[in-house]
């Protein structure tokens, strides 16, 4: 299967733009940020590549969908859209040093989609459960949202760094500026809110039509309505109380924490979301 | 009244209005969520006995804890939302309404003079020429213009975009009120059942989720057929039910069903759910003459009849019996037949599914055997009603809008001073926005650049 070496190899791509865009931020090498943009393009390309490529596949074994039906393509997409989000952030903010907080996500992303024992790069047909097409605006809407918060999660974290309160070393000293840094974590969680919005909404309607049900409080459902909540408390927060800077950072770093728990956590827990068991 | 002490209204009013409340509340709803992910809900008693014990079980039970999202204390929370929500909104709406509405005068010049986002130049020609030279193109690119003279002579002009995106968080706010009504109404006015209908058989009454309590439906549900496809892997790829709707016995309604894509019916919903399998009730017999060793074979259901060649007689299949027995020794499940011989007494003939041979003990002058037992389905279906749920989606819908509109649109507005400066004037360009405030200055200087080129400066 051509997919899966092509994704492979976008594995190692991203490790390579995330390698470079932390050494140039921690050697301070300006030098080093072009390549690692390039880097980041060239990996997104063949994680595209990838993607349809499966997708193809699927049709040749007779099965025929879009590769976001598992553990194993739901991460390959996510890695995909992190890079996407990134790069876009890059551009219209100046700033490359905000790929050494995210590029990395989109390396683990790929990384534990390959390596772990757990997940299963095989094609798989879909349980009828499956075949919708709101599955589709389910998991990309998701999804989305899912990277936003991802980067936004990286920047919070720089504004974290930058503004701690024991003297700021050479390193923090090298990141943008607080401002910027603020502005961009609130645009971020904006679109990602957006976007899980979207996403919830898009799971809802799947399955009222699948299951006659829009909303269950299963252990995922639920999950995704208290990442929802959180980051509806830091636009609130932020739009009427004025919050700034720290606390809108630190509500960043928990919205995303509640983000990977409804991603991989909720697997640990009892109940079922039938798309998630890992495979 | 002492005008220092607020009434409990007032006090209450503006408790309920205050976004600290939504913080708290939507912080406590987000971790009280949690817990009700962490205990299994709507289990056996039994499986939380065993899980935390008697004690634990009892202490639990009476927070409601097994069935959290719906007990008292978080529908509490929920409706306090709501109030919140309603109470803020109005008081906002209330406060801004003018604005809203589009029926505050245009602002004085003076509004702009301390905005950040600013341009200024100087132009050759006077005020009222520029004044009439810009009001095109300021119309196209922001909007309607109002124009006045100011005091020092000059030309003010005032105009204004995306006034109504104000509308947008009332909106997202309305929509979150929506799904709850939504909601209400589903449980208020609805019912979530099911039933099981065994291929060929009709049935009029379902079977309530959460009571268990019997209902009859307005009309009757018969399934004709159930097929399930699988994957070479021999995971499931497909289930189909082929059903009929009927009232008064009469068809109104043929349709298959997948599990995406249910059958409505006067506002009830039918979805495939599951499925069972039932000993068959089409079966393939074999009827062997004792004389000249001919094996004849029919495929018959309850109430066939056939006439075997060679005048061997007449045998109708009566019914299936599960678990039958002969002599007191269970055979099974098996079918029994009449079978009426040419001369004497008809005599009943016990078929067991699992013994072919059975009937070789009869020594008569036909065997009779069952050969294949047709499988038989029984479809599983969830059978809801749900008025709420067009309300619901309306409030989906709302919702993407208005958040697309709070987040990406903004309410603009500008403001173009001309002063008279030596023989031509001097311009300044001021914009405000209500958000994205960063986007200002960009848009400031194309502006600019517009007027500009229009005054050849
Ligand atoms: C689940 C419930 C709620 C959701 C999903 C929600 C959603 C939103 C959103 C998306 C915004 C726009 C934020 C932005 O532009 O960055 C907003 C603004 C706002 N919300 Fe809520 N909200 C909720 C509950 C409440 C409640 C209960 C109150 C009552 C105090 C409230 C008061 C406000 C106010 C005052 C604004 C700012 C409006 C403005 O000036 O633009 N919200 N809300």
């Amino acid at each position: 299967m051509t997919s899966s070496i092509l994704l492979s190899a976008t594995t190692w791509i991203y490790g390579l733009a995330a390698f470079l865009y932390v050494a140039a931020w921690v050697f301070h090498r300006r030098r080093l940020e072009a390549p690692a943009t390039g880097a980041a393009a060239v990996g997104l390309a063949a994680n595209t590549a990838g993607f349809f490529l499966r997708w193809a596949e699927s049709y040749r074994l007779g099965m025929g969908h879009a590769p976001l039906s598992n553990l194993y393509e739901s991460l390959v997409f996510f890695a995909g859209m992190i890079i996407l989000v990134h790069l876009v952030v890059e551009r219209r903010s100046g700033s490359r040093v905000i790929g050494a907080f995210s590029a990395p996500f989109a390396f683990l992303a790929l990384a534990y989609a390959s390596l772990s024992p757990n997940i299963s790069d095989r094609i798989q047909p879909l349980i009828p459960a499956l075949k919708s097409n709101w599955l589709i605006a389910h998991v990309v809407t998701c999804f989305v949202g899912y990277a936003a918060f991802a980067v936004a999660f990286g920047v919070s974290l720089m504004y974290l760094l930058r503004t701690r309160r024991a003297a700021p070393g050479r390193l923090a000293a090298r990141l943008p500026e607080p401002p910027l840094l603020d502005e961009w974590t609130h645009r971020l969680v904006v679109f990602g809110f957006l976007f899980l919005t979207a996403g919830i909404i898009t799971g809802a309607v799947w399955a009222n039509t699948a299951w006659g049900r829009y909303w269950g409080w299963d252990p995922k459902e639920t999950w995704s309505l208290i990442t929802w909540f959180v980051y509806a408390t830091l636009l609130h927060a932020r739009l009427v109380s004025g919050w700034r800077g720290r606390r809108i950072a630190v509500l960043s770093l928990v919205g995303f924490g509640a983000v990977l728990f409804t991603y991989f956590g909720v697997n640990l827990l009892p109940g079922l979301h039938s798309y998630q068991s890992p495979g | 009244m002492n005008a220092s002490r607020p009434s409990l209204g007032s006090a209450l009013w503006d408790g309920f209005a205050s976004l600290r409340l939504t913080i708290v509340l939507l912080l406590l709803l987000a971790a009280t969520s949690i817990l009700g992910t962490l205990i299994p809900q709507n289990e056996a008693p039994a499986t939380y006995r065993a899980i935390f014990g008697d004690t634990g079980y009892r202490f639990f039970r009476a927070l409601d804890l097994f069935d959290m999202y719906h007990s008292w204390w978080f529908q509490i929370l929920v409706l306090l939302l709501a109030v919140n929500l309603i109470v803020c909104s109005a008081e906002r709406i209330s406060r801004q309404w003018a604005l809203l509405a589009g029926k505050l005068p245009p602002p004085e010049p003076r509004r702009f003079e301390g905005v950040e986002a600013r341009m200024t130049f100087e132009a050759p020609q006077d005020p009222a020429a520029l004044a009439a030279l810009f009001e095109p193109l300021i119309r196209r690119r922001v909007g309607r213009v109002e124009g006045r003279g100011t005091e020092t002579g000059g030309r003010f002009l005032f105009a204004e975009s995306g006034r109504w995106s104000r509308w947008g968080v009332y909106a997202v706010h309305g929509s979150v009120l929506l799904l709850l009504l939504g909601g209400l109404i589903g449980s208020r006015f609805g019912f979530d059942g099911f039933v099981n209908i065994p291929e060929g058989e009709t049935v009029q009454t379902i079977q309530l989720r959460n009571t268990g309590e019997r209902i009859r439906l307005p009309f009757a549900i018969r399934c004709e057929s159930f097929q399930v496809s699988f994957y070479p892997s021999g995971a499931p790829s497909e289930f189909r039910s082929r059903l009929v709707i009927l009232e008064e016995g009469r068809e109104v309604l043929r349709r298959d069903i997948l599990v995406n894509d249910p059958l409505e019916y006067r506002g009830i919903t039918i979805y495939q759910s599951s499925y069972g399998t039932l000993p068959g009730r089409e079966v393939r017999l074999s009827f062997t003459s004792r004389d000249t060793g001919m094996v004849y074979t029919r495929e018959m259901k309850p109430g066939d009849e056939f006439a075997i060649p060679e005048g061997l007689g007449t045998f109708v299949l009566l019914d299936q019996r599960p678990n039958a027995s002969f002599r007191g020794s269970p055979v099974g499940d098996a079918f029994v037949g009449r079978l009426v011989p040419p001369q004497g007494e008809p005599v009943e003939v016990l078929l067991p599914i699992r013994f072919p041979t059975f009937d070789r003990m009869r020594r008569g002058e036909v065997v009779i055997a069952v050969e294949e037992v047709k499988q038989r389905y029984s479809t599983g279906l969830q059978v809801n009603r749900d008025p709420g749920v067009p309300v619901v989606y309306a409030g989906f819908v709302l919702m993407l809008i208005g958040c697309y509109v709070t987040f990406f649109r903004s309410h603009r507005q500008v403001g173009l001073r001309l002063e008279p400066h030596g023989g031509g004037s001097r311009v300044s360009l001021a914009m405000t926005a209500n958000k994205n405030r960063l986007a200002l200055p960009p848009a400031v200087e194309r502006l600019a650049q517009e007027l500009r080129r229009l005054c050849n400066v």
